[in-house]
């Protein structure tokens, strides 16, 4: 394979392709209502109508719109249908022989899609990710190619420098940066890890990623892979993405079958194989060094840093880890250059970033905006605002972040100014709340999350979490005083400041910031200490007696 | 693999049928573990194997899968209780996985545990006595946008209100 071969490639695509393409959703939320059997019917009608020459089916991945799915698109004149049922798919195929579609019109120029910038997900929806074929006829591992051919590994890893990338799994640290130091140490084995284990409640970018455009992630990873000098790669993903895994697997081969990964590919020296390793379910598992436990086939637990991954990671070999949508970058920045990305965003916090929208939401799905926008763009102008009645507060980065208040929506979106105001970016989660959410009532559902999934190695996390479920609960059964309100605060802080690893360390975030801006609905649930009850009691009978 | 009507819940299932005839699953191991080179780091991978050919890992399958890898049982019991995905209890004949991500509670996914819990009268986690239905917690599917969100013997079903969960898990229950 040489770049002729792959221009040969994506012609032949090209020119297979029939003029309209009928886009149909099947990624995992759509399939739930039924988006196989829309798909077959949609062939079946395009069959019974003997449009094959100028019509064909797609299976493609997430447009995003998930709330309204299942979602059909017939490109090029990007008619949207939504909330399509299987019965009303051949009325779709009809409306092109003159007959009028059944399913309700979905608008393409909506805030929603017209408020977007798309990077990341700029072919999910429109190509058929079980295809290689159509991933190199948008131009796929032309950018591998590039970095190969064109640039030497120190360019590659100083243009992800130069693009202000920053870690897309929470914490923001400089890809850059990250890559370099691996990039430093000494030649040897060296691995790159893909981090798809997702566990945020409320973020779903990651899965959607791996099931659109799987072979944008295979690309970023080997192009990681020459940059850093490592020719093994690893996905981790979870096991409750089946779809994504069975994707990413039927993706390896495929490219394994061009020469884009293996050995030898574009016929250089560089090799790069990649092995997925399927998570069991512990939420933990997305903490780094507790991930290369697992991969290792042990129990998740994370080790203390440094050393740092990148110095002794998988078996004490220099590791580089990213998570999916870190890697989905990558092949953009080297297309189209540092220069181009570091203009979109803030001073920051550079690129585009991808937020699952969902709760009390008009529109619910998967988004992706330049950073700096504001959460009442996001909220107000894309979400639709909420059906009935206010936001009261919008929940950023799951379980290890906070939720901001209604005053503070015109907080940009970035990594640094949401860690200003007490939560933090994480996974890209955005759970919108309105006024009947109890932010006591959500606190303790974090914190029961958190307590189901420590480890249990350091005790501060494993018995603070406890302990803390326990005096939220206290606080919802009306038992509290506010002597236990200050115990709980202390507690939270002593948490924070001493367990182990990143899980605990932010377990008691979701508390902190719900009793930061809404104090008043923890002191609402509280009573009269009992000692100070009693002697009001027993003072009463004495003042009548005085 | 999932117990029968006949066997009673006490007595493992694998148990009874490898009298019976030679037992093709532990075949299905014996592949995985050689595909993997007996490499101990592959654990996870054989043990997800197991728990899908014998439906959960008992003791025996976790000794045999111990021994094939040369690890000490103790490792392979670690792993398998470390994980929420492992069970070394069996599950009932159908699966109702309720989503308890935080989109779906804060759009009632907790009344539709609350509702199904009254119906079957079990905890998550738990199995009905009759051995037909397991109610369980996913931490979070990923399917935010149809919240809240409920999988029934792998089908996953959106936008759900407690009574239609209900009404599914009593087509089950009706099962003779």
């Amino acid at each position: 394979m040489d770049l002729q071969e792959l221009k040969a490639v994506a012609q032949a695509e090209q020119e297979r392709q029939k003029s309209v393409r009928v886009h149909c959703c099947t990624s995992t939320g759509c399939r739930a209502a039924d988006a196989m059997g829309i798909y077959g019917n949609l062939k079946q009608a395009v069959t019974d109508h003997n449009l094959e020459d100028r019509v064909e089916v797609v299976g493609v991945g997430c447009m995003g719109f998930c709330g309204r799915g299942p979602l059909v698109q017939v490109d090029p004149d990007e008619l949207l249908y939504e909330e399509v049922t299987p019965d009303q798919a051949a009325s779709i195929i009809e409306a092109m022989d003159g007959g009028t579609a059944q399913p309700i019109q979905g608008d393409v120029n909506h805030p929603f899609f017209a408020r977007q910038m798309r990077v990341v997900r700029e072919y999910s929806g429109k190509i058929d990710p079980e295809r290689i074929e159509e991933y190199i006829a948008v131009g796929g591992y032309e950018s591998l190619h590039k970095a190969i051919y064109e640039m030497t590994p120190a360019e590659v890893v100083d243009q992800i420098s130069k693009s202000g990338l920053r870690g897309r799994g929470g914490g923001g640290y400089p890809t850059g940066l990250k890559w370099a130091t691996v990039a430093k140490m000494p030649e040897g084995q060296k691995y790159i890890i893909c981090n798809g284990d997702e566990g945020d409640p409320g973020a779903f970018m990651d899965r959607s990623i791996l099931e659109s455009d799987p072979h944008l992630v295979l690309e970023g990873m080997a192009i990681a892979g020459y940059a850093v000098g490592a020719n093994h790669g690893y996905i981790y993903v979870r096991a409750e993405y089946p779809l994504a895994i069975a994707r990413l697997q039927k993706g390896i081969q495929q490219a394994k079958k061009y020469g884009l990964l293996g050995s030898q590919i574009f016929e250089s020296p560089f090799d790069f194989k990649i092995d997925i390793r399927i998570g069991a379910g512990a939420f933990v598992c997305g903490e780094e060094t507790a991930l290369i436990q697992s991969i290792e086939g042990g129990r998740g637990n994370p080790i203390p840093r440094p050393p740092y991954p990148a110095q002794k990671g998988l078996y004490d070999c220099p590791t580089l880890i990213n998570n999916v949508e870190t890697l989905a970058n990558i092949t953009a920045i080297i297309r189209n250059g540092a220069d181009w990305y570091s203009s979109i965003g803030t001073d920051n916090s550079k690129g585009t970033k991808i937020f699952a929208l969902t709760g009390k939401i008009r529109n619910n799905g998967l988004i992706e905006v330049p950073m700096g926008i504001s959460l009442r763009q996001i909220v107000e102008e894309m979400g639709g605002g909420v059906p009935d009645g206010e936001v009261k507060a919008v929940q950023t980065g799951g379980p290890s972040g906070g939720c901001i208040p209604r005053s503070m929506l015109d907080t940009p979106v970035d990594y640094d100014s949401l860690r200003k105001v007490g939560s933090m970016m994480g996974s890209g989660g955005m759970v919108v709340m309105d006024d009947s959410t109890s932010m006591v009532g959500i606190s303790q559902f974090y914190m029961e999350f958190c307590r189901g999934e420590t480890c249990g190695k350091c005790v501060p996390c494993r018995t603070g979490t406890v302990q803390l479920y326990a005096m939220l609960t206290k606080i919802l059964k009306r038992q509290a005083t506010k002597d236990d309100l200050a115990k709980m605060e202390a507690l939270c802080e002593m948490v924070r400041d001493t367990s182990l690893c990143g899980l605990g360390q932010t377990a008691p975030n979701p508390v902190l910031s719900t009793l930061k801006y809404f104090r008043e609905e923890y002191e609402e649930l509280l009573i009269e200490p009992e000692y100070l009850s009693d002697l009001n009691g027993k003072e009463a009978p004495q003042e009548v007696n005085a | 693999m999932s117990p029968t009507a006949t066997t009673s819940a006490v007595e493992p299932t694998a148990k009874k049928e490898k009298a019976a005839k030679p037992d093709l699953r532990f075949k299905r191991l014996d592949i995985t573990m050689k595909r993997q080179q007996y490499a101990p780091d592959a654990l996870i991978e054989v043990l997800h194997v197991a728990q899908e050919a014998f439906g959960f890992l008992e003791e025996d399958v976790l000794q045999y899968v111990a021994h094939g890898l040369k690890l000490p049982l103790s490792k392979v019991y670690g792993v398998a209780t470390f994980y929420h995905l492992f069970s070394l209890k069996p599950n009932g004949a159908h699966t109702c996985v309720v989503c308890m991500g935080t989109a779906c509670y804060v759009k009632g996914g907790d009344k539709v545990v609350e509702k199904l819990q009254a119906e079957l009268g079990i905890e998550l986690g738990e199995t009905t006595p009759d051995g037909k239905v397991s109610l369980m917690a996913a931490r979070c599917l990923g399917a935010c946008g149809i919240a809240p969100a409920v999988v029934f013997d792998g089908t996953v079903g959106g936008k759900l209100s407690p009574e239609e969960a209900v009404a599914k898990v009593k087509v089950w229950e009706g099962e003779g």
